[in-house]
Formats: C-alpha cells, sequence, structure tokens
C-alpha cells in the first residue's frame, strides 16, 4: 500500500481504546464530581424556577403593565410601548403566553448569568495582552463550535433538565459581552486615561471613573448581542429540558405541524426585536455625552 | 539649594527594545540620529539638567518632536527615565513607591493638557472636583472648592454644563480650574493653550499670569511658540533632540544666543519689546535725561527719550539711580543682528 493514496492514520484499535479512554475518564469525572457540581449550580436552579413561577403565576395584566413600563423607561418611545402590549396580547390570544413566559425567565436569568461573568473577564482581558491572547480563542471556539458538541458533556455531567439548558445557552451568548467590554475599555480615549492616571488616580478609580463609564455604550452593545443570541439557542435548549417557546417548535419539527411551528417561531422573533429595540434606543441615550468634546 | 522646587539632574531617556544598553553610547555622544539608524533606538531625553525656581514659570521650549512632552511626563513620572534624578523639595520622584507616587500625582503636581483630557461624561463642576474625589475628599466639600475654582477661571454659570457644549478656550479653563483645585504647589503645562486660536490663547495667558500673582505655583509650562514663552516665562530652557541648549531669562537668551539654532528661533521677535532698559545700562555721567524705572522695556524708553529730545536716560531703582542708558546702546541692541541672517535656512 503506497502512503500517497492512503493517508496515514491510527490503528482501528489503538482509535477504540484512545476514544474509550476519554469516554471513560469523563465518566469517572462525572461519577466523582457530578453531584458537587450540580449542587454548586443549585442556587442558579432555585433563582430560575422562582422567576418562572413569578411570571407564570403573576396575573397577565400586572406582567403586561411591567412589561409596558419597561419598554416605555427603556425607550422613551410611546410607538414602541404600544407596538410591545400588542405582540403580547396576540401571543396570549395564540395561547402562547405560558410559554412565552417560561422563555422569559430563562433569557434573564442567562442575561444576568452572562453580565456576571463576562463583565469581569471583559475587564480582565483590557487589563493584560496576556490575558487577551489567552482569551480570545476560547471566546471563538464557543462561538463556533456547534452547540450539539458542548451539549454532550454537559448532559453527561448534568443531566437532561433546566440547568444545563441554561449553561449551554450561556455557553453560547456570552462571547459578545466579554468582547465588547474589553474592546470598549480599550477604546477609551487616551488622553482622559492619561489625565486620570496624571492626577494619581489608583487602578480600580480609572476603572469606576473613566474606564466603565466611558466603555458603556460599547457594554450595553455587548448586553444587546448576548440576549439576542442566548434567544436564538432558545429551540436547542428545550432539547435538553428547558421549558419555554422552543418546546411546541420541537414539536412541531418532529410532527410537521406548520402552523405551530410558524407561531412559535414568530414569538421567539418578536421578543427579539422588542429586546433589540429597547436596549437600542437605551444604549443611545447612553452615548450622551460620552464621545470627548470636540477640540478646538 | 532652598529656592529650587524641582531639580532635574543628567536625564536620559532612550524608547525602544533595550533602552539600557543604549545609555553608554548615548553618554559617548552618539547623536539622535545615529542611534535611530543604527541601533533603532529613539533618544528622547539627551542630558538635561534644569533647576526650576520655586514660585516662578519656567518655560520649555522646542520645535516638535524636540522631547517637550516627554520631559513634562517625568516630573510627575508618567514616563519612567532610562537613567538620571528628578528631585522634587528633597524628595526623589525615581525612588517613590506606587502609593506615594500617587500621592505625589494627588497633592504635589497636578497637569494640563494641550488636548484638554476633561471626563466627557462629567459636567464641569465634577470635572473641577476630579482631582479632589480622587484623593477621597466628600463631595460636598469638593463641590464646595471647585465652586470657587469655577469662579477664578471665570465660568461661573457653566457648572452644570458638558465639556462637549463648550469651546475650546473653555474647555482648557476647566482644565486649568481642575488643576489648580488641588492645591499643588506644581502645575505641569503641555502645551495647554496650543491649541486655542490666537486671542483666545493670549486671553488664557492672561489669566494665568493674574492667578500666578496671586498664587505663586512652580509652573512648568511647555510651548513651541516663542512669544508665549517670553510673554510667560522667568526662565526659559531651549529643546533641540532632546537636550536643553540654552537656558536662562528671556533677556539673555536674546541677547547671547547660544548657536545658530537658537539665533534662528528668536530672529522674528520684537526685541525692543523684551529687553529692559537694563541689559544695555551703562554708568556714563555725561547722559541726561528723564528718569525711567529699571523694568521699563526699550520700547517704551525708546518713546520717552524721543519725546524728551534728550542723547539718553536715568535708570532708577526703588527711587535711587543705578545708572544710565544712551540712545545709541538702545537702538544697536534691539536691531537685528546681521551676523546670522544667513543661517536661516537651516532648521526650517
Ligand atoms: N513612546 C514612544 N516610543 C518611541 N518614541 C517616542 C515615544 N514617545 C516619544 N517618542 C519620540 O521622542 C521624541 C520626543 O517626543 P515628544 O512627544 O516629547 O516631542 P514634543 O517636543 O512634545 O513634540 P510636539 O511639539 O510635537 O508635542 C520624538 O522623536 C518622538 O518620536
Ligand atoms: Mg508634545
Amino acid at each position: 500500500m503506497s502512503l500517497l493514496t492512503e493517508f496515514p492514520k491510527m490503528g482501528r484499535t489503538d482509535l477504540r481504546d484512545f476514544k474509550k479512554s476519554i469516554d471513560e475518564g469523563f465518566r469517572d469525572f462525572t461519577k466523582n464530581y457530578g453531584e458537587a457540581i450540580e449542587n454548586f449550580f443549585d442556587p442558579l436552579l432555585y433563582f430560575l424556577v422562582w422567576l418562572e413561577k413569578l411570571f407564570l403565576n403573576t396575573p397577565w395584566p400586572i406582567i403586561m403593565a411591567s412589561i409596558a413600563l419597561l419598554v416605555y423607561f427603556g425607550s422613551k418611545s410611546i410607538k414602541l410601548t404600544i407596538g410591545a402590549i400588542l405582540a403580547f396580547l396576540v401571543i396570549g390570544y395564540l395561547d402562547m403566553w405560558e410559554d412565552t413566559m417560561a422563555t422569559l425567565a430563562i433569557i434573564s436569568v442567562a442575561t444576568i448569568v452572562c453580565i456576571s461573568v463576562g463583565i469581569p473577564i471583559g475587564i480582565m482581558m483590557a487589563r493584560s495582552n496576556r490575558t487577551q491572547t489567552i482569551i480570545t480563542p476560547i471566546l471563538d471556539i464557543m462561538q463556533t463550535i456547534p452547540s450539539f458538541v458542548y451539549l454532550i458533556p454537559v448532559v453527561m455531567l448534568l443531566g437532561i433538565g433546566k440547568v444545563p439548558g441554561l449553561l449551554a445557552v450561556c455557553i453560547y451568548a456570552i462571547p459578545p459581552i466579554v468582547r465588547l467590554t474589553n474592546l470598549g475599555i480599550r477604546l477609551v480615549d487616551k488622553d482622559v486615561m492619561e489625565a486620570s492616571e496624571a492626577f494619581g488616580a489608583s487602578y480600580k478609580q480609572k476603572l469606576l471613573d473613566v474606564q466603565i463609564p466611558l466603555a458603556l455604550p460599547n457594554i450595553f452593545a455587548g448586553v444587546n448581542q448576548t440576549i439576542m443570541m442566548a434567544l436564538s439557542m432558545v429551540v436547542i435548549a428545550s432539547m435538553i429540558g428547558v421549558k419555554g417557546l422552543g418546546v411546541p417548535v420541537l414539536r412541531a419539527i418532529s410532527n410537521q405541524y406548520l402552523a405551530l411551528g410558524v407561531m412559535n417561531g414568530l414569538a421567539i422573533v418578536v421578543l427579539a426585536i422588542l429586546f433589540d429595540r429597547v436596549s437600542q434606543s437605551f444604549g443611545k441615550r447612553l452615548q450622551a455625552h460620552r464621545e470627548s468634546g470636540h477640540n478646538a | 539649594m532652598p529656592d529650587i522646587k524641582v531639580a532635574i539632574k543628567s536625564l536620559y531617556k532612550i524608547f525602544g527594545r533595550n533602552p539600557h544598553s543604549m545609555v553608554d553610547l548615548v553618554k559617548g555622544g552618539m547623536s539622535k540620529s545615529d542611534l535611530l539608524e543604527k541601533h533603532g533606538h529613539v533618544l528622547g531625553l539627551d542630558n538635561v539638567n534644569i533647576d526650576v525656581k520655586k514660585k516662578q514659570i519656567q518655560v520649555i521650549m522646542g520645535l516638535s518632536g524636540s522631547g517637550k512632552s516627554t520631559l513634562i511626563r517625568h516630573i510627575n513620572r508618567l514616563i519612567e527615565p532610562t537613567s538620571g534624578s528628578i528631585v522634587v523639595d528633597d524628595h526623589n520622584i525615581l525612588s517613590m513607591s506606587p502609593a506615594e507616587l500617587r500621592d505625589f500625582r494627588r497633592s504635589k503636581a497636578s497637569m494640563v493638557f494641550q488636548k484638554f483630557g476633561l471626563l466627557p461624561h462629567r459636567k464641569v463642576i465634577d470635572n473641577v472636583a476630579y482631582g479632589l474625589s480622587i484623593q477621597g475628599i466628600q463631595k460636598e466639600e469638593a463641590l464646595r472648592r471647585s465652586n470657587k475654582w469655577i469662579e477664578s477661571v471665570g465660568l461661573t454659570g457653566f457648572e452644570n454644563h458638558y465639556p462637549s457644549q463648550l469651546s475650546g478656550g473653555m474647555q482648557q479653563r476647566v482644565g486649568l480650574a481642575r488643576a489648580l483645585a488641588t492645591d499643588a504647589d506644581i502645575l505641569l503645562m503641555d502645551e495647554a493653550f496650543s491649541a486655542l486660536d490666537p486671542l483666545i490663547r493670549s486671553d488664557m495667558q492672561d489669566v494665568l499670569l493674574s492667578l500666578q500673582e496671586q498664587l505663586h505655583k512652580t509652573i512648568i509650562f511647555i510651548t513651541h511658540d516663542l512669544d508665549e514663552a517670553l510673554k510667560l516665562g522667568d526662565d526659559i530652557a531651549i529643546l533641540r533632540d532632546g537636550a536643553v541648549i540654552q537656558s536662562g531669562t528671556a533677556e539673555k537668551i536674546i541677547l547671547h544666543p547660544a548657536d545658530d539654532y537658537v539665533t534662528d528661533f528668536i530672529k522674528d521677535i520684537n526685541k525692543a519689546r523684551v529687553l529692559k532698559v537694563t541689559s544695555v545700562m551703562a554708568k556714563d555721567k555725561k547722559i541726561k535725561g528723564p528718569e525711567i524705572q529699571d523694568n521699563v522695556i526699550i520700547e517704551d524708553a525708546l518713546q520717552t527719550v524721543s519725546q524728551s529730545g534728550s542723547n539718553g536716560a536715568i535708570i532708577v531703582k526703588n527711587g535711587k539711580k543705578v545708572g544710565t542708558v544712551s540712545l545709541t546702546d538702545m537702538i544697536m541692541a534691539i536691531a537685528r543682528s546681521t551676523k546670522n541672517t544667513d543661517s536661516d535656512t537651516i532648521y526650517r
């Protein structure tokens, strides 16, 4: 057999043993630490369940009013507020209220997790070029690896349920907020930073008084993208036991229910558009005064 | 010496990958262009020695790229030197720990920037209070003190504007008030007025001079503009390729330029406005004429003398006669020296 026509490869048994040893190694890891890890995520689970119940048990007019208020204070636009109310009325009328509330709950929790983990990582990245070169490829992997691939270890470790679903959403949705926090801080005007340094600001003072406030529009753009990406994971997350608008979509795929699939899909789109418009106009208002003044 | 506030001794700064290995070459006399060509390092400062006197305005002047910004940033150690020493009030800046250095920057030396460096997301009042808030001074107290400084730079009424809503001149007033608010003895000003147009610039110079009359700070003022240097500077140091080529009072530099570079710098100024009568003072008994004060500039003296029709004037200081000045000497002093006019093209 020629070396040129046949690619030199590992023997079949060797390869099988290789894969097997990895699988078994991970299985042992799961056996030993799975429970500890599950316990670690328990608070998150309680929070998610609590929020879901809150959304579901609160009478719908109150939810509707809160959404309207949030939309109005986020966007300062009457038009958008009316649009949001109409959209939710239609969603409720078409019997998608409960699933929508479940989706809102998981998106909210995922966003909170992504912000509270992602912003500190972004700050660390902005602080040193070393950290940046280490973290950037990890973010690239998280964004490009097919979600089904990282679902495997997550499910092996934590089984099927809300927490693994939440983790899957977060892995996929966290990169933008990390990247944009890092970018935003690095783009802060050098002259302003120098002035701050010259007045004797400590690292913390520079971070809190100058870098974060001036990076806020970028950080906020990151939050916006994170929410969008979390929403786009809703269907995949429902495959491993997350309740919400993804479940009927999955059912529609396996049973070829066109109307059901389209309706729930559109509900996800409506949520996405609302989040996007509100956060965009909020972000725009953040922008005011944050660009350097005109230089003479 | 008691009247020296900032003593800069044998300061070298070399930019590049391995600056410390280049110091000896530079000390051996290698020029800026050779260092760049042969070793790929940039000579920022070359054996700078300057003693800045207390309560005076020390101007540092030089063309673009001569190392002015590099030098002033060494005084509060925004830039680390490659070798040399900087002593402020008997404290060596270079041996300070990070905490001591922060303290020094907070309370001893404050800075005004060419591009203002204001916090765009904070109102004027909060910008002025910025140095105080870094010091940890209570908000109310900081605002009270800031208001005072806003008033003294003439920005009353603009406290709640954002920097982007102000003109360049007003923004720099904010920058000045911010620097003054910390009550630091030393004021570092890096081309603070260079971004402003001429009229506003002249205004700001007047603001600075009148504040200095009350405050008596030690000011290190960078400029590339000779008129500004002459108007503000008690002492002037001229920098070229990172080295001080001449330092002293304006009069000294104008009467005895060290080399062609300096001659070229000063050739366009109106000497009659800068030189004082004392620079051509003599003790000539034959001269009769009106009495003039010793700090009068030649331009004014010439007018007085020519109106009186005499051949000179008597100089008095504190009511006592200290010497005389003749019409011819004054005219000779302000006449352009013809000797160096052919060097015009060299440093353009
Ligand atoms: N970080 C740096 N790395 C390399 N070279 C530098 C660095 N900073 C300054 N230089 C060089 O040092 C020299 C002095 O620069 P500096 O900014 O001090 O000049 P300047 O007199 O302030 O000029 P300008 O009037 O344009 O502000 C220049 O040749 C510049 O290229
Ligand atoms: Mg400069």
